[in-house]
């Protein structure tokens, strides 16, 4: 299976490690790996900032770059739910266009959802030991139906213990743009996941998306929070979570 | 009513700095989300049930004129009197018409949202007309003072129990009391000769029935059959929206307006109520008139916010919104708060006049999961924030950094040198001696670390690091 590797732009800047980690599980799951080199971002903050047109265009330009692969995968719910559900809006009024998007979308999967539905991958190399709590990102579960994905990959791992929280499904407050025109706010609904998240007593935070990832990260560190560690899913199942804090 | 809805960003600030506020916001949450939640699997296919309630409001819209015009003729019929209002100043005008007419001095009020947005306590005062409102929280906000509700079926959402104790003991003058039903007693000992005594009854309506002339009205408390059967006179105030062709249709949605709104699987009172008083018949009252009014309503039929005028008015949007729990109604600064308030306010009032209600939500879409007619909510947000740069209504600093940004990504040489710089900056920027994963204070984005830290990157790039790898396997 030839997949195209979609990193995402917060991948690409501020964690590479999740990259790499899901470069590798897609290998491990027998799939020929493609990182097209121009790739940068789906065009979702400017879609839903309003910028309508920018959005079209960096769709037009993911569309290019990936059109050739098989499946497109991206280790997001956010970035692949944009792809999925909102590029054939994109499209417009080009036939043409809105064909090549449709076909592009219905290709287009997030990370865990492709591994368990697709690849059928049953060789999760991760070891880790813990005990660690699944937030929902709510992009990927409401658009994209994932929710036992990532849970049933993780149960693959022997060592993982996963005792969910209450309101795993609620947002975490980041909502892209939302989380810098609404600062306070954002950080307001970010505290009360954080507090579900400590009273699980687990010493990890996992998630498939980084914004919400970083989101709540910063707002554990705030809170005087330095003991529960925040990984993303591809991390703790491709067992790199060496470099993690 | 007065729209504040500019001034959202500082009132949401000021509601998450009351303390009492967020204690009363975290308790009436988790009884909402858990009740509906347990009140929807009773219904066999729920889901089947939301698709069908969505086709037959879209069915309802898409001849809305020809349904408005045979409820007016059905409800005709029955000897009632239909009126229409343009805007808000003809709700008012309408209603003092009629009290006048009927010399009505007093008048006792069922719950209506219209009358908020009319603002019609007010101008009935100053026509020298007495409104008595009757629901328990309406009842609460009229003697707090002309409090606006902050929740479109829960209009006390934002109390707790001492707050409503201490405003009924200063209020009624007697001793403060502390249990609910001693409380609700006490109201219902107060309105009792007001409702005795009143001339005329408003009423909002949850639905208008095409084939039978008929308004539903869903309520808890049992005052709405007071106002609407006491008094001589029932004016009934509702959106032009509400109209649905059959008592068939009424009843696929009663499925769902309890379960959502309350998580009730019926709402304690439901009342069917068509014509004015017959000879033979012992109670209701000898003069029915109903006010359709549209005050912004007929500009979305047919355009593309028209799903909003799907909507039923339960509040599961607000229930469940991040957004709302943790801010609540009124930081939303007019009459509809949450999700559905978001989208209202700025169709209703004006986009220039709800700046900041658009982008207020960070388009979880938990609200669209929960609308029982299944209103693409986000989708409808996202629009409204595609008018506001169409008519260049978001701050230029905002437009210029999403320009930049977005032509840079269609850049990728650009980009990928920008973000190399970039992460090195912040990397640098988290340097502090001690630790270096995370930044206090971000002077690009305050907003972000006025409330948690921002985690410092890697320091380098994916695409750096695989270009790398690649090179040297």
């Amino acid at each position: 299976m030839r997949v195209g590797l979609f990193v995402t732009c917060l991948v690409d800047m501020m964690r590479p490690r999740i990259g790499f980690a899901a470069l590798k599980l897609l290998e491990a799951a027998g799939c020929e790996v493609v990182v097209p080199a121009g790739q940068t971002c789906c065009g979702q903050p400017a879609y839903n900032s309003g910028d309508r047109e920018s959005a079209r265009q960096l769709a037009i330009k993911l569309l290019d770059e990936f059109e050739s692969c098989e499946y497109v995968v991206a280790p997001s719910g956010s970035c692949a739910g944009m792809i999925r559900t909102h590029y054939v809006d994109l499209a417009g009024e080009g036939e043409a266009l809105a064909r090549r998007m449709a076909a592009l979308s219905s290709r287009t999967y997030e990370l865990t959802d492709f591994l368990v539905n697709v690849a059928k991958f049953d060789k999760v190399p991760g070891d880790y030991q813990g005990s660690i709590t699944y937030h929902d990102s709510c992009s990927g579960l409401r658009e994209l139906g994932v929710k036992t994905q990532p849970r049933a990959l993780l149960a693959q791992i022997p060592g993982v213990a996963l005792h969910e929280m209450k309101g795993a499904e609620e947002c975490c407050g980041f909502g892209g743009a939302f989380s810098v025109k609404f600062g306070e706010l954002s950080a307001a609904i970010a505290e009360k996941k954080c507090e579900a998240i400590q009273a699980t007593g687990g010493d990890a935070i996992v998630g498939g998306d980084l914004g919400c990832l970083l989101n709540i990260e910063g707002k554990l560190r705030r809170m005087g929070d330095e003991k529960t560690k925040v990984l993303h899913v591809a991390e703790i199942l491709a067992g790199d979570t060496k470099g993690t804090r | 009513m007065e729209n504040r809805a500019m001034h959202f960003k500082a009132r949401a600030g000021q509601k998450l700095a009351d303390v009492l506020l967020q204690e009363n916001l975290g308790k009436a949450k988790s009884r909402f989300v858990g009740m509906r939640a347990k009140a929807i699997v009773e219904v066999d296919d729920f889901e089947a049930t939301r698709e069908a309630a969505k086709l037959l409001r879209n069915r309802s819209l898409d001849d809305l004129d020809l349904w408005l015009e045979q409820f007016e003729q059905q409800a005709t019929r029955r000897g009632a009197t239909v009126l229409w209002a343009r805007d808000s100043a003809e709700i008012c005008k309408l209603v003092i018409d009629i009290a006048q007419r009927h010399g009505v001095k007093k008048i006792t009020k069922s719950k209506s949202m219209l009358s908020e947005e009319a603002g019609l306590n007010l101008a009935l005062e100053a026509a020298g007309i007495q409104p008595v409102e009757t629901d328990l929280g309406e009842y609460i906000l009229q003697i707090n003072d002309n409090e606006p509700p902050s929740h479109i079926i829960a209009p006390v959402f934002h109390k707790s129990k001492e707050e409503i104790s201490a405003l009924f003991a200063r209020t009624h003058r007697r001793p403060a009391l502390t249990d609910i039903q001693a409380l609700t007693r006490e109201a219902r000992e107060v309105l009792r000769p007001h409702f005795l005594s009143a001339d005329m009854g408003i009423s909002g309506g949850n639905f208008l029935v095409a084939e039978t002339g008929s308004v539903a009205l869903v309520t808890n408390e049992g005052n709405g059959r007071m106002v609407t059967t006491l008094p001589k006179v029932h004016v009934v105030v509702t959106g032009i929206e509400k109209v649905i062709p059959t008592l068939e249709d009424l009843s696929t949605l009663m499925r769902l307006l309890p379960r959502s709104a309350t998580g009730q699987s019926i709402s304690n009172y439901f009342s069917l109520l068509t014509g004015v008083k017959k000879p033979e018949e012992s109670d209701g009252p000898e003069h029915l008139y109903f006010i359709l009014v549209d005050n912004g309503r007929a500009d979305l039929v047919g355009g593309e916010f028209a799903e909003m005028l799907r909507c039923i008015r339960c509040g599961a949007c607000m229930n469940h919104c991040p957004v709302y729990q943790t801010v609540g109604g009124h930081a939303y600064g007019w009459v509809y708060p949450g999700p559905m308030g978001s989208i209202l306010t700025p169709l209703f009032t004006g986009l220039e006049n709800a700046i900041d209600l658009p982008q207020a939500a960070t388009l979880c879409n938990q609200c669209g999961v929960v609308c029982p007619v299944k209103i693409p909510l986000p989708d409808l947000l996202r629009k409204l924030r595609e008018k506001q740069m169409e008519r260049r209504l978001r701050p230029l600093t905002e437009r210029l950094a999403l320009l930049a940004w977005g032509w840079m990504a269609r850049h990728p040489r650009l980009y990928a040198l920008g973000t190399k710089i970039g992460v090195r900056y912040l990397q640098w920027l988290a340097h502090d001696g001690e630790r270096n994963d995370r930044i206090r204070i971000l002077g690009m984005a305050t907003e972000w670390t006025r409330g948690r830290d921002f985690p410092a990157p890697e320091g380098k790039t994916f695409r750096e690091m695989y270009a790398a790898r690649k090179g040297n396997p």
